[in-house]
């Protein structure tokens, strides 16, 4: 079955349009990420996704259920997490779970075993009994994720769980979600993080309430014309990133300490490098590489702009 | 003048018991762009904030633009910019509206308002959309308003607290662009960020690990002491130490 499947999907915000018409699957089981920026759409989408908003236009099912006529059974398989913080405050990291657990139904006794399991899961132990506006931003998302585990979900949607978040704690936070999925949980995740798409089984790009693309990492990666390649050794880094012609070069953008060219496919080393010397810029070394989903979404967003 | 724009020496905060910044010295050359990394907590704010002139410092020491962090910090305010992904910009206003209360803030002599107003103007590229009311303007906009709102006064430092957060890989590189002219012209810049990517933009980052420098130096020379391809997994191997979370 699928976890969640669009058709024609369209929704406004004070006259601003939030999403322009999406249609796509997610079959169940995968870890599915969300890769836009702010503005992309992506929260109008777990909002309706959540069966909380309402769509303009179009259809939303949720594990086979339509989001607006049968929201009642959509609501007990699902886990949001929503982008604002969702805790309470004043709460502790115990309180905020039971709390959460009563919510759902599940109370006393029960609830014991499922907390004592995802605090584990968390590593939230030595925190138990702190307020939850008193942890840090990596350990307050890690119990958001929690209170959104505690009626074990089918489908698990999370919004933007990792923004402002360090490198190490965004790390583990995605080995909780690997885990899960490891258990048949099915996962929705956005994130602005473009190397974060990397740690899913398939992406969707979405911009200004558009997909511009889906597909695994991988295949996304090999849709794009022609040919990536770093350019190490560059003393400037002072490139336009939109100005190319009028060499052969697809686009040369900075990435990190390296610019990345895209050449058409018959270019070689020796081309590559004559056309980066052309823009006024000295580099050492070229060499071909594998595209990242960054790389493929500067090509989408260069060519709109361009257009 | 001084070749360095920030230099502290046992630059330490507490807060009761707790130890946000641990004696740190930190120095930062006129002109370089200095990344101020770290995990969540590890001190990077409150350090930030004692640069500032907003957060009186436990004990150390530290000049900022020449002036002394604990008995100067009125001149300091008025020789840095500050600028954040949380826009100090009033969404109501006009983009001229908002520079023009910006130039105010910072204090800019009356008879030179006119004239850096429109160089900020020109150097931000925000021309076409002066008279927009700033709330209805795509997140780009915003973002070099905020530059020309943070640099009108040709700040000698210009502090970016995490400065791009959510936005697209290819905004982030516009902004940058930008970031990169304003070091050529010979401003400091001091920017936090949890991107590493960016971090890769600076000319020397440093780490902070539970309130102490671990490490410092160029994204190349960082790289090839850790023997490692990224400043990603220089930040997961300096901070692998870390205690406090």
């Amino acid at each position: 079955m699928d976890a969640l499947s669009l058709e024609d999907l369209h929704h406004d915000h004070a006259g601003e349009r939030a999403l322009r018409g999406l249609s796509f699957a997610v079959p169940e089981g995968v870890l599915f990420g969300l890769i836009g920026a702010d503005g992309a759409g992506k929260s109008t989408l777990f909002q309706i996704l959540s069966t909380l908003l309402d769509p303009k236009q179009g259809k939303a099912r949720v594990l086979g259920f339509d989001t607006v006529t049968e929201s009642d059974k959509i609501r007990p398989l699902i886990g949001y997490m929503p982008q604002r913080f969702s805790l309470y405050q004043d709460l502790s990291v115990q309180e905020n779970l039971e709390f959460a657990a009563d919510i759902v139904g599940i109370a006393g006794k029960a609830a014991k075993p499922i907390l004592d399991e995802l605090i584990g899961f968390a590593r939230l132990d030595g925190a138990r009994t702190r307020p939850a506006g008193k942890l840090s931003g990596g350990m307050k998302q890690k119990l958001a994720l929690c209170c959104a585990l505690v009626r074990k979900p089918r489908l698990l949607l999370l919004d933007e769980p990792t923004v402002g978040v360090d490198p190490v704690t965004r790390r583990d936070f995605w080995d909780m979600l690997k885990l899960l999925k490891s258990q048949g949980t099915t996962t929705i995740v956005s994130t602005p993080y473009m190397d974060e798409a990397s740690l899913c089984d398939e992406v969707a790009l979405i911009h200004h309430g558009e997909i511009l693309a889906k597909g695994s990492p991988a295949a996304l990666g090999a849709s794009l014309p022609g040919r990536l390649w770093k350019l190490h050794g560059a003393t400037s880094l002072h490139v336009r990133t939109d100005a190319t012609a009028p060499t052969p070069l697809l686009s040369l953008y900075v990435t990190g300490g390296d610019l990345h060219a895209l050449a058409p496919q018959e270019c070689t080393t020796e081309s590559v490098m004559a056309s980066v010397s052309s823009l006024g810029l000295t580099v050492t070394q070229a060499h071909p590489i594998e595209p990242t989903i960054e790389d493929v979404l500067m090509r989408f967003l260069q060519a709109r702009s361009a257009a | 003048m001084s070749a360095f724009s920030i230099r502290t020496k046992g630059l330490t905060k507490r807060f009761g018991t707790f130890v946000a910044v641990d004696g740190i010295d930190v120095e930062v050359k006129r002109g370089e762009i200095y990344g101020f990394l770290g995990a969540n907590g590890a001190g990077k704010t409150t350090a930030m904030r004692m640069l500032c002139g907003l957060l009186v410092p436990t004990s150390g020491e530290g000049q900022v633009a020449g002036f002394d962090i604990l008995r100067e910090t009125a001149k300091i305010r008025t020789r840095i910019g500050y600028m954040s992904q949380k826009f100090a910009l009033y969404p109501d206003l006009t983009l001229r509206e908002n520079l023009k209360l910006s130039t105010d803030l910072y204090a800019i002599p009356r008879k030179l308002v006119a004239e850096r107003m429109d160089e900020a103007i020109m150097r931000c590229e925000i021309t076409e959309m002066l008279g927009r009311v700033t709330g209805t303007l795509p997140w780009g906009w915003q973002q070099r308003l905020s530059l020309a709102c943070a640099t009108a006064h040709h700040p000698e430092i210009l502090f970016l607290d995490e400065p791009t957060g959510s936005v697209d890989p290819l905004s982030r590189r516009g902004f940058w662009d930008l970031i990169r002219a304003e070091a050529a012209r010979g401003t400091t810049i001091f920017v936090t960020t949890h991107y590493m990517d960016e971090a890769e933009y600076c000319h020397r980052a440093c780490f902070l690990v539970d309130g102490r420098v671990a490490d410092v130096g160029a994204p190349p020379e960082l790289k090839a002491r850790h023997g490692v391809e990224s400043l990603q997994d220089v930040f997961l191997a300096v901070a692998a130490k870390a205690r406090r979370s």
